[in-house]
């Protein structure tokens, strides 16, 4: 692999959306743990308001995520986009219903009208957590493209098992990344009950992660092949199990921040082993490898990836250190106050 | 129904429902600047207050802005994905722009705008506050740049033929000030502002009519009516220069705008009207060599009429002459509705006139409809194009898509949006009803006064 504008791009469209699941997935996993963790109207609160000043500023890195595949490779996102359309309005779907609900919940006293928002941000967070997994594993399965680059398959299609098994991963990661801030979030009975969830939720990822990976390495031969070309990257797989081992003894020891950083890591590494098993493929074509969208045939011209990267050089800094800012100064436990939701 | 009809009203559907919330945030961010620097400058407790009430409503705007928003970024590929294809290398940096400036900008500092009244101190609030209002300016700037590259294409050429066809950039800063585009920011910012400004206004004269919380709703309309008055004045001069640009650019859509079939000089300018496309004849209203006079500064230069493009580059022309002379309508009577509520204001009758008052307090569906209309004149204008002379809206669509996932996906919309509608509208009057907060008036924790040392 050579440092060229496209591989760059490839990266950081990958870091991206990185960005994304490491920050929606935790706010999502909350989503997923909602109505298992926290059983008083209180509780509920504390869980909304553990991720209420941060969901939205998460959120905006899968638009920007979208904004920039448009931009660097547009034949991928019009593919993928136009192909996978009843998914994407499913997930958009899920996504507004799991926005509004955490706006609207609390503005009524009435525990019907909290119930019902209470079900739309679970199930929205939820739904949308598989979604994003299923996308993910039809990528990695790969998908028929015809000869113009056009999505040749069906919706049904797109739900095979591989790419269910990555959906149900999917949701278990997001999930134990959810209990996971949730310790570090919340405190009393709150906390003592999230953390008898992480354990178990950490259990569920590793079988889930384990089969997948089976799956992998059985039935995706175009993967398994770049792993073989890059053995070294072996070693991304060992640190992604060494940083899920280290999640247990980290809570069991309190330290609640360096678990949060422990799952973190290991989201990073699972994105990379995606990436570095695709590249340089965006999209794979099966069952006719040759239409495959790539690096290379389906991304913008030099000049544009040229200009967009001094944009990202100026503007990449300034957004981390603004969010880190912003995670500081609302760092330690939930409190209510009459600003909270 | 097929697929490029459904997909058109989809798209129309989904652009108007959201361009309802990011003018009135971009107004409220501005209004919420010029409140948060009041108070650090007096250190009077009203405006502690006001910044307070209205932030919650700029908050609701703003969620709803962003639940809308990520749909439209989506339905390019969706529903366009030969358009994204065709403009990627062009739009897609404006896009990539907009998510890195912008977007992470607004929804970043909003959270310190939000919930961070206690956490940081009361410079630390306004500074982010500050940076809201301007991500929320950044956010219009990239979107309007790209839309107005689909009206006048610069600093790009075209690579490959047929279906393979692209634009590629050649120039980014051609790209970024193509000719529409400076005139096109200003107008729309300044429409924008009119959504804030008429909001506040209108909340604060239904306050005074209900005889309720008199100096917070007085202070409120001085703030409004002193934006409102400033951008609706901007909005005329802006929109004058646009439509020049316009004329020259894309006469077919100047012409559809006031329905004018034969190029001629003395061209009229019509106040109302209605357009025969059968018989190719528009009546009305008209005021003789007027729109020459505009366009060139002087009545006996020609205008371009529709019948020099051909019939099939021309836009519906009844539509867009109507919608554009809502917009004219509205954007006039809203500038005489600011001149009267600040002559009245100023001579003290404000609160003596209930028919002001009520006027005042209806005045915010004004910049509602007039951002509408002028974004679809704008937009239905440039039909039969989406990228003007260079590619055909029905040309643009995705291939894949039938017409059965856009029924589908457009009556989720529709069912979707008329409950968050329904849910905006209830949180809104929820938040009037309850009205300005009385224990604002002490500011407690670290913006107790005055200010302590960690200011």
């Amino acid at each position: 692999m050579s440092l060229d504008l496209n591989t760059i791009w490839f990266a950081l469209v990958g870091v991206l959306f990185t960005g994304y699941v490491i920050l929606d997935g935790f706010d999502l996993g909350v989503g997923v743990l909602h109505l298992f963790v926290a059983r008083k109207d209180g509780e509920r609160r504390i869980n909304l308001n553990a991720i209420g000043p941060v969901w939205d500023g998460n959120e905006v890195w899968l638009v920007t995520g979208g904004g920039a595949l448009f931009a660097a490779f547009p034949n991928v996102y019009a593919t993928v986009f136009s192909g996978f359309y009843l998914a994407f309005m499913g997930l958009l779907c899920a996504l507004i219903f799991r926005a509004v609900a955490i706006e609207f919940r609390s503005k009524s006293p009435s525990p019907r009208w909290r119930s019902f928002w209470d079900l739309c941000f679970a199930g929205g967070s939820t739904f949308s957590a598989l979604l994003i997994g299923v996308a993910m594993g039809n990528i990695a399965w790969g998908i028929p493209i015809d000869g113009r680059g056009e999505f040749a398959g069906t919706f049904l299609g797109l739900l095979h098992p591989y790419a269910l098994l990555m959906g149900v991963t999917t949701v278990a990661l997001f999930a134990m990344h959810g209990a996971i801030y949730l310790d570090l979030k919340t405190e009393g009975e709150l906390q003592a009950r999230v953390r008898r969830w992480v354990n178990p939720l950490i259990i569920v990822f590793i079988l889930c992660y384990v089969i997948a990976t089976l799956a992998t390495l059985l039935y995706i031969p175009h993967i398994t092949e770049a792993f073989r070309r890059q053995p070294w990257f072996f070693g991304i797989a060992v640190l992604v199990v060494l940083a899920i081992a280290n999640i247990p003894r980290e809570v069991n020891a309190r330290r609640e921040f360096n678990a949060f950083l422990s799952s973190c890591a290991a989201m990073a590494g699972l994105m990379a082993i995606f990436g570095v098993g695709m590249y340089p493929n965006l999209v794979y074509s099966s069952p006719l490898p040759e239409n495959s969208l790539t690096a290379y045939n389906a991304s913008s011209s030099q000049g544009t990836l040229r200009t967009m990267l001094i944009i990202a050089i100026i503007g990449v800094p300034v957004v981390i250190t603004y969010t880190v800012s912003i995670y500081w100064i609302f760092r330690g436990k939930v409190k209510l106050t009459k600003v909270s939701y | 129904m097929d697929v490029l009809l459904l997909s058109r009203i989809q798209f129309a559907f989904t652009i108007a429902f959201h361009y309802i919330y990011p003018p009135l945030s971009i107004g409220l961010g501005l209004l919420l600047v010029m409140i948060e620097g009041c108070w650090l400058w007096t250190r009077k407790p009203i405006y502690h207050q006001m910044a307070r009430f209205w932030t919650k409503v700029f908050a609701l705007t703003f969620a709803m802005g962003v639940a809308t928003g990520i749909v439209m970024e989506f339905e390019f590929g969706t529903n366009w994905a030969t358009y994204s294809r065709y403009v990627g290398d062009v739009f897609g940096s404006a896009l990539a722009a907009e998510g890195i400036f912008a977007f992470f900008l607004e929804s970043g500092f909003l959270a310190v705008l939000l919930f961070g009244w206690d956490k940081v101190g009361p410079k630390m609030h306004f500074f982010a506050t500050c940076m809201v209002a301007l991500g929320a300016h950044f956010s219009a700037v990239w979107i309007i740049v790209a839309n107005s590259w689909m009206q006048t294409p610069a600093g790009y050429h075209i690579v490959g033929e047929g279906l393979k066809a692209r634009a590629e950039i050649t120039d980014f800063w051609a790209m970024v000030f193509n000719p529409s585009s400076m005139d096109r920011l200003s107008h729309t910012i300044a429409g924008c502002w009119q959504a804030g400004a008429w909001l506040m206004v209108s909340v604060g004269a239904y306050y005074l009519l209900k005889k309720l919380h008199r100096d917070f709703a007085l202070r409120s309309i001085r703030f409004g009516l002193t934006l409102a008055a400033v951008s609706a004045g901007l909005t005329l001069v802006t929109g004058h220069s646009s439509a020049e640009g316009v004329a020259k650019n894309q006469p077919a859509k100047l012409a559809a705008f006031e329905g004018l079939w034969d190029t001629t000089t003395r061209a009229p300018l019509l106040v109302a009207g209605w357009v025969d496309e059968k018989t190719q004849t528009t009546h009305g209203l008209a005021i003789p060599g007027l729109l020459s006079w505009l366009v060139h500064g002087d009545a006996e230069k020609p205008v371009e009429g529709l019948r020099a493009t051909p019939a099939n580059e021309r836009p519906p022309v009844n539509f867009t002459f109507q919608l554009y002379h809502i917009m004219i309508s509205v954007g006039f009577a809203l500038i005489g509705l600011s001149a009267w509520a600040a002559f009245a204001l100023w001579r003290g009758k404000l609160e003596n006139s209930r028919l002001l008052l009520f006027l005042l307090t209806l005045s915010v569906l004004g910049p509602q409809i007039a951002n509408q209309a002028g974004w679809w004149a704008a937009e239905v204008g440039r039909q039969p194009w989406i990228v003007y002379k260079l590619l055909r809206t029905s040309e643009a669509l995705s291939a894949v898509v039938t017409a059965n996932q856009v029924v589908a996906s457009m009556i989720m919309f529709m069912s979707v949006y008329l409950l968050l509608f329904a849910a905006f509208l209830y949180l809104l009057n929820d938040k009037i009803q309850h009205g300005p907060d009385e224990t604002d008036l002490q500011p407690a924790g670290k913006l107790k006064l005055p200010f302590g040392d960690n200011t």
